[in-house]
């Protein structure tokens, strides 16, 4: 608030040649004084000398033939090539399910609606895109449009609780979709995880992972802040083992050790599963510790309100304290699902073809020697989109939810 | 007549809330107590077949027999186990403590010319702190390994900076002191300077303390001890001798070469960490009420004044916690090291010599034990610090 009207007072003072053409903007922001004018120099020729190296780089030096060679590598990883028709219908679905619960929760067809429909065209202007391609990007725009639309007519009444109900029935079809069932000659043959790879794994570890790790966190948290001796030390140890240890480390004791602490003859799950579970269980912790951290932002008067209605712990907890400790920490929670995505890269190292781990293998492919610059430029873009668009979005529902606000 | 008091009924004990309490706590117990107990009679049972003894730390005795490329201490492959491992140690230090001097400069830097009000800066930092942040690190620190440390030239063709920096695909050889007779001496007379400095800030901050004009007692702790270094470097007999790379057929000679691993290694995590650390430096510089600056200059103090007097101190409070924590995950993170084939503690102990020996629970429970009370130690130091300054505050 005082900052606009401070900026108000400040421009209603400028002569009005000044106020709004672009050189009187210029000798406000940059040319004020002697330093800023030094400083604002020194800038531009940081911005030149970074700029044209870059440039360069990318439009002459750099071999982008990498990329288009290997781009089903990059999304899919080993996933067959056959059965690549099950991956295109979970996208189609996906967009369907985002078409509808865009219009349960939101109702309305605005900027950032239309920006996500935009997604699947701007895709197609990739050039090394194959017809194919393109035809199954239409079609996801069509269904996630579908989906908003046909949503429209129909008359429900709980909207929050359908469009929840929407994602985890997508969630089961994904899984089926993605897994298979039947024999190896059906008509949809099982595809174990550990073939799932590049982009795909990627993203499917950070789902997961978020997904299992929250509720999880959330129980640490409200652990760590029980009254009950015996479960409120359990967390802290926990809770601050876990944060005393690297990722990797879990990650090594979960393909090393798990197998030590199974009995004989007991199956072995799927590397990837494992890895799942060390990222959860890493993950959780720190979840925990960021809900704790909402969880004594409520005042003592929530707790006693509830208590003097006659609510339950039980109760309280769930609709009285959740809802408001979960709201103020939304921004640290994304930032803490961001660093998670972040860290599903370090599953590379235990021999899972993620999007690093696929960049790997293209890389030891003799017929891609030193092209490293290249693959591990658009494998940083890659998680660069992915964790910058979820950071833009929590913003978006930080300020929808008004935190700070009311 | 008998009134019955509503706090006199005793509600059923499968409602009482004291009789559910210690219930449901003697069920998570033995919950948790029951699955330890599985998993460690499996992990006994499994590791009686593998190992004659089930859990031993007599292995750190033997011979390692594998070599390490870097190391602080003395190192051969001829020495034991415990040796490699404290090598390993010593190398997660070194980059820890190179990492988060360099991080903080930068982040600092960043951080403020985030609140800059020159556009364009402002523009700058920001987009570095959304680039950085939002890439993971272990992808950094191989695109900076593979792509820029190894993309550079075989040491014949080495690019020379100042005649005395070689750039090669095998590291960077600098210039480095070598101690003579006399540095001994000089130490010790280094060590003087900083008693004379010491005492003479102290002896500025009674003064200041007195009058209420208190002087720059940091700058001139930092005058004195350089004057006395710079003396005791003038009379002295040269106690270090410059040693400075030069070219000799396939390699460089003389100076020190720092590894291409241990440079990707340091400048990944600096440019990493440095976006987060710059994001605290700005919350907590902007965490300062306005009216605070508003009123030193009321009161007529300068703005370098103001900042160092009024907005730093306070800034320091909301910063000190959230960048703990940032060293932490910069010690913990260069774990990757393992990544790029830098010998720090994880690489070595983890991989190497578990390998070697198949003592996967051992070897687990030292880096665990030595990462976490690493943190621990950290999170007290820096309690005691925070309760510190909180006492300041009030």
């Amino acid at each position: 608030m005082t900052s606009a009207a401070d900026a108000n007072s400040d421009r209603s003072v400028l002569p009005i040649t000044e106020r709004y053409t672009l050189i009187g903007w210029v000798r406000r922001n940059l040319f004020s004084d002697t330093l800023n004018s030094l400083l604002t120099l020194a800038a531009l020729a940081f911005l030149f000398i970074v700029a044209s190296n870059l440039l360069r780089w990318a439009f002459v030096t750099a071999e982008w033939g990498v990329i288009p060679a290997n781009f089903n590598l990059i999304m899919r990883g080993q996933y067959p090539a056959t059965e690549a028709w099950r991956l295109w219908l979970v996208i189609y679905l996906l967009g369907a399910v985002v078409g509808s619960s865009w219009r349960l929760l939101s109702g309305k067809f605005s900027g950032a609606a239309r920006l996500l429909i935009a997604i699947p065209f701007v895709l197609m202007l990739i050039p090394f895109f194959s017809m194919a391609t393109r035809l199954n990007l239409v079609i996801t725009a069509a269904a996630s449009a579908a989906g908003f639309f046909i949503t429209g007519y129909l008359p429900i009444q709980r909207r929050g609780r359908t469009a929840a109900y929407l994602l985890l029935a997508y969630l089961v079809v994904m899984l089926i979709l993605l897994q298979g069932v039947g024999a190896e000659e059906g008509p949809m043959p099982p595809v174990a995880p550990i073939l799932w790879g590049g982009l795909l794994l990627s993203l499917l570890l950070a789902f997961f992972g978020i997904t299992l790790s929250f509720p999880l966190g959330v129980a640490l948290a409200l652990g760590r802040q029980s009254k009950l001796p015996a479960i409120r030390v359990m967390s802290v140890i926990y809770i601050e083992f876990i944060r005393g240890v690297p990722l990797i480390s879990l990650l090594f004791m979960g393909q090393v050790m798990l197998q030590l602490f199974l009995p004989d003859g007991f199956p072995l799950v799927d590397r990837v599963l494992r890895a799942l579970v060390a990222i959860t269980l890493f993950s959780a912790a720190y979840t925990a510790e960021n809900v704790r951290g909402g969880l004594q932002s409520i005042s003592r008067g929530q707790y006693e309100a509830a208590n003097a209605l006659g609510l339950s712990t039980y109760q309280s907890t769930i609709h009285i304290i959740l809802p408001q400790a979960l709201r103020a920490v939304i921004p640290v929670l994304v930032g803490q699902f961001i660093s998670l995505f972040k860290d599903t890269t370090l599953v590379a190292l235990v021999g899972i073809f993620d999007l690093l781990g696929i960049a790997r293998t293209i890389l030891a492919n003799p017929d891609w020697l030193g092209t490293q610059q290249e693959v591990y430029a658009i494998i940083a873009v890659l998680f660069w989109i992915f964790s910058y668009s979820m950071s833009y979005a929590s913003r978006r529902l930080e300020q929808r939810l008004g935190v700070g606000q009311r | 007549m008998q009134t019955i008091h509503a706090s006199q009924v005793r509600p059923p004990f499968y409602r009482d809330e004291r009789v559910l309490g210690v219930f449901s706590q003697v069920l998570v117990v033995v919950i948790v107590l029951g699955l330890g107990l599985f998993f460690f009679s499996n992990m006994i049972s499994g590791l009686r077949e593998k190992h004659a003894v089930a859990i031993t730390f007599s292995f750190l005795g033997q011979t390692a027999g594998f070599d390490i490329g870097e190391s602080l201490i003395e190192y051969s492959r001829e020495r034991t186990y415990l040796r490699a491992f404290v090598v390993g140690l010593l190398n997660t230090f070194q980059v820890a403590v190179l990492g988060i001097v360099f991080a903080t400069a930068l982040g600092i830097l960043i951080g403020v010319m985030r609140l800059s009000t020159n556009f364009l800066v402002n523009r700058i930092a920001a987009v570095y702190i959304d680039i950085f942040r939002n890439i993971p690190l272990l992808v950094l620190l191989i695109f900076w390994a593979q792509g820029v440390f190894l993309k550079l030239p075989r040491v014949a063709d080495a690019i020379v900076l100042a005649d005395s920096f070689y750039l090669s695909n095998r590291g960077v050889a600098i210039p480095w002191g070598i101690p003579t007779e006399s540095w001994r001496t000089y130490l010790i007379v280094l060590g003087a300077g900083v008693i004379i400095g010491a005492a003479l800030a102290y002896f500025l901050r009674e003064h200041g303390k007195r009058t209420g004009r208190m002087p720059l007692v940091t700058l001139w702790f930092i005058i004195t001890v350089a004057a006395v270094g710079l003396i005791g470097w003038i009379v002295l007999p040269q106690p270090l001798t410059l040693d400075i790379p030069s070219l000799e057929g396939f390699n460089t000679q003389g100076g020190i070469i720092l590894s291409q691993q241990f440079l990707a290694l340091l400048s990944g995590l600096i440019i990493y960490t440095a976006a987060f650390i710059a994001e605290v430096v700005r919350a907590g510089i902007q965490s300062v009420s306005k009216g605070q600056r508003e009123a030193a200059t009321a009161l007529g103090l300068t703005p370098a004044q103001t900042l160092r007097l009024i907005i730093f101190p306070q800034a320091l409070r909301v910063i000190i916690p959230p960048l703990t924590s940032q060293y932490l995950n910069l010690t913990k993170n260069s774990s990757l090291a393992i990544a790029i084939g830098y010998p720090d503690l994880f690489a070595v102990a983890g991989n190497t010599i578990l390998n070697q020996t198949g003592r996967e629970i051992e070897m687990f429970t030292m880096i665990m034990g030595t990462y976490l009370s690493l943190s621990l130690l950290t999170s007290i130091l820096m309690n005691v610090y925070n309760r510190r300054i909180r006492l300041v505050e009030r």
